[in-house]
């Protein structure tokens, strides 16, 4: 039985081994969940690795989540979507600088029946009015992301007062944009979602894009390194060639190159003071 | 926990011992000298107390008044073994249980090995060695239990009612095994229901009603012209 | 009904044909839950088994509070063990957040309740039986334990195999502690959890599918094992 017994301790210790050590160099960078479920980082880090052989960890979580796990020391590089968010992040000493990286757009989702009759419009703010005033059902994310706060700051801009306007029609599910996505097809509802990954989502019942092109619907993403005097475990060599590539010209063509259904998603506009 | 060892040969003494359930006192002020070598029979019906009796004169339960020395020590001796009404065996071999016995008591390897084999081997059961001890019959297990007795050679091996939820044949070869216990030497303290028995196999007697001594007496003596009223009446009505 | 026979034939389509990333994230998940399996049996058992035999003071509120515990949610447990292992937390020096053993952390917090409390009780039950003659021949305290823990073994398998299927069923406390990296913290419960947020619930399904039956196939595994076992040695 002893024997038994030490074979299995063994056992578990080889199999965790090689969890344990890594063998190749690698960074921790705490993303969101639409640069993940867009596709994009399977299709960007793996040129990364091959030019640089370092090995990419994205934890992908909401924008301000992903903000607190850089603020813990817990990444070494921090990727997420939401610039008033991030100089704020910046300003409380938690990163080192700010490179803006790339732009999507957010798109605005409804359903086929289109009660709020917003479809084929290209003002993002009446269209919202409309919403507002048909009472038709919305879901929001309501979770701190990048996405969240640019639909806050267009409610805004739509001379929406949502905290007084929401009623039972305004659905906050306090979650990513792929679940708030599955909720809303299941209640045929109006949603703001990233072009990425609505066009990567596969269950969209009756859903489709409702309003689109707007410029106040231009959704920005920037890079950060993590502060290495605060945080000391922080990577900062290996984290700054991550973001010294993206900013390239061989990551921006990386991310230019990545398309679903011959759609371009994200437009590199490093270098820029976006 | 110091545990003494009683040389062969020194009494069980237990001097007003009572025990105390519930506000019932189940031994009441108790006297009695189980002597070296004896093979005492504690008789009584039911309730009596015969069982809680077995189990202080072992140390397994304390007295809550008076005391019980072995070779006037109070604390519990190292050499003695129970057998217990129902044999309780481990989930392992027959042999298996009677090493598992003897490592408590601190023996092992080769010394273990041939205690388990003699011991076996005294109680009918070597061929049985590597057998599960659960898949035994009734009579096996109880064999096997003094076999896991006799292994630890103790100085008192103690009987609670082994035979009781036996077969005559099973009784009768458990009955020779604790003979031959006995007969080595060793002293032997049991409860049963059963007078014939102790007739067969008693020579110190002790009857109890309702917690208390009644008697407490040589066999011959005790069958013959029993003292006391409870006595004679357990002996004639076998009021159990 | 549709996505559910897209799922089965998925399902099976990937068991056959073995993909390596599928395999990675199976073996993640058995290495994870089966490590924190052990470590919770090696806590649990002499946990329990103590709990079972020895009389202290508080004793009955240790038990009700491990029988609370086994109803532990995961995402608070994951949480609790993230505070703890993040770099601004009291254990962060160690560097363990977003790795597999992290993961093995939380897991074992979350099933060692479910050992000891089940254990204690299949112990006291033998200890019942045992206790005279334990307490005759002379067995200490941890004599006593580790017979009764053996003795019960075959029972105390099953209580493994119930901590064993809380741990891989688990999507909350790993996928916090984890963070779902793909091909370092994934398993096949996150796993499920990323495709359904992406819309890809046949896939999703899929794999769900494919956890059951792995969970389904050990738990035949043991049962057989236990029966052919109690058959030889009782």
């Amino acid at each position: 039985m002893k024997r038994a017994f030490g074979l299995l301790l063994l056992g578990c210790a080889m199999l965790l081994a090689p969890c344990a050590g890594a063998e190749h160099p690698y960074i921790v960078v705490a993303s969101t969940t639409s640069t993940e479920q867009s596709g994009l980082f399977a299709h960007l880090l793996p040129a990364f690795t091959k030019d640089t052989g370092i090995d990419v960890r994205v934890v992908a979580v909401g924008t301000g989540q992903a903000l607190d796990i850089g603020r813990r020391g817990d990444a070494d590089v921090v990727f997420v979507h939401d610039k008033a968010a991030e100089l704020k992040w910046l300003a409380e000493g938690n990163g080192v600088a700010r490179y803006p990286v790339m732009y999507n757009d957010f798109v605005l989702i409804g359903p086929k029946g289109d009660p709020a009759h917003v479809a084929g419009g290209e003002d993002i703010a009446s269209a919202l009015r409309q919403i507002a005033a048909a009472k038709s059902p919305f879901v929001s994310r309501a979770d701190k992301s990048g996405t969240y706060s640019a639909e806050l700051r267009l409610w805004k801009a739509a001379g929406v007062d949502i905290a007084s306007a929401k009623g039972p029609w305004y659905r906050e599910t306090g979650s990513g944009m792929g679940p708030a996505l599955n909720t809303a097809a299941g209640m045929n509802a109006y949603i703001l979602s990233d072009r990425g990954t609505w066009l990567n989502f596969h269950n969209r019942g009756d859903l489709r894009i409702v309003v689109q092109g707007d410029k106040r619907l231009f959704n920005q993403y920037g890079v950060m390194l993590v502060n290495p005097h605060k945080h000391p475990n922080v990577k900062k060599a290996l984290g700054q060639r991550f973001i010294d590539w993206l900013v390239s010209a061989r990551g921006q063509a990386a991310i230019a190159s990545y398309t679903i259904g011959g759609e371009q998603l994200f437009f590199p506009n490093a270098g820029t003071d976006s | 926990m110091g545990e003494a060892e009683i040389p062969l040969g020194q009494p069980i003494v237990a001097k007003g011992a009572s025990v105390v359930r519930r506000g019932v006192r189940v031994l009441d002020r108790v006297d009695l000298t189980v002597a070296p070598r004896s093979c005492t029979f504690i008789l009584g019906p039911n309730g009596s107390g015969k069982s809680t009796l077995l189990r202080l004169l072992h140390g397994l339960i304390r007295a809550d008044e008076g005391d019980v020395t072995w070779a006037g020590e109070t604390t519990r001796p190292l050499r003695q073994a129970m057998v217990f009404q129902r044999p309780v065996l481990l989930r392992r071999s027959a042999a298996a249980n009677v090493r598992h016995a003897l490592a408590l008591a601190g023996i092992r390897g080769d010394e273990a090995a041939s205690r388990t084999h003699d011991a076996l081997a005294r109680v009918g059961l070597a061929h049985l060695a590597d057998r599960a001890a659960r898949v035994l019959s009734g009579g096996e297990q109880q064999r096997l239990a003094l076999a896991r007795a006799s292994a630890l050679e103790p100085d008192v091996l103690f009987l609670d009612e082994p035979t009781a939820s036996l077969d005559p044949p099973s009784t009768r070869a458990v009955e020779e095994i604790v003979a031959a216990i006995h007969a080595r030497g060793t002293t032997i303290v049991m409860t049963t229901h059963s007078l014939a028995q102790a007739k067969r196999l008693a020579d110190a007697v002790v009857v109890l009603d309702a917690g208390r001594v009644t008697e407490c007496t040589p066999a011959r003596q005790f069958f013959a012209v029993p003292c006391s009223l409870q006595g004679r009446a357990f002996l004639e009505g076998e009021r159990l | 009904m549709d996505t559910i026979s897209q799922s089965v034939a998925l399902a099976l389509r990937m068991l056959a044909h073995l993909d390596p990333q599928l395999t990675q994230i199976v073996a993640l998940s058995l290495t994870v839950s089966l490590s924190s399996t052990l470590c919770s049996a090696l806590i649990g058992l002499p946990l329990g088994a103590t709990v079972a035999i020895a009389r202290f003071p508080g004793r009955h509120v240790l038990i009700v509070a491990l029988n609370a515990a086994m109803g532990l949610p995961p995402v608070v447990v994951g949480l609790a063990v993230y505070l703890l292992l993040s770099r601004a937390g009291p254990l962060g020096e160690f560097g363990l957040l977003f790795t597999p053993p992290a993961m093995v952390i939380a897991q074992t917090i979350l099933i060692v309740p479910i050992v000891a409390a089940l254990t204690r009780q299949i112990v006291e039950d033998v200890w019942t039986e045992y206790r005279e003659q334990l307490q005759s021949l002379h067995s200490t305290w941890w004599q006593s334990t580790l017979t009764l823990l053996w003795d019960a073994r075959w029972s105390l398998l099953t209580v493994l195999l119930a901590g064993f299927g809380r741990a891989a069923a688990e999507v909350g406390a790993v996928i916090i502690v984890g963070g779902n990296i793909d091909g370092v913290t994934r398993v096949m419960t996150t796993a499920i959890a990323l495709e359904t947020s992406k819309g890809d619930l046949a896939l999703a399904l899929g794999l769900g599918i494919v956890l059951i039956t792995l969970v389904m196939a050990l738990n035949v595994g043991a049962h057989v094992t236990r029966g052919w076992a109690r058959a030889r040695l009782g």
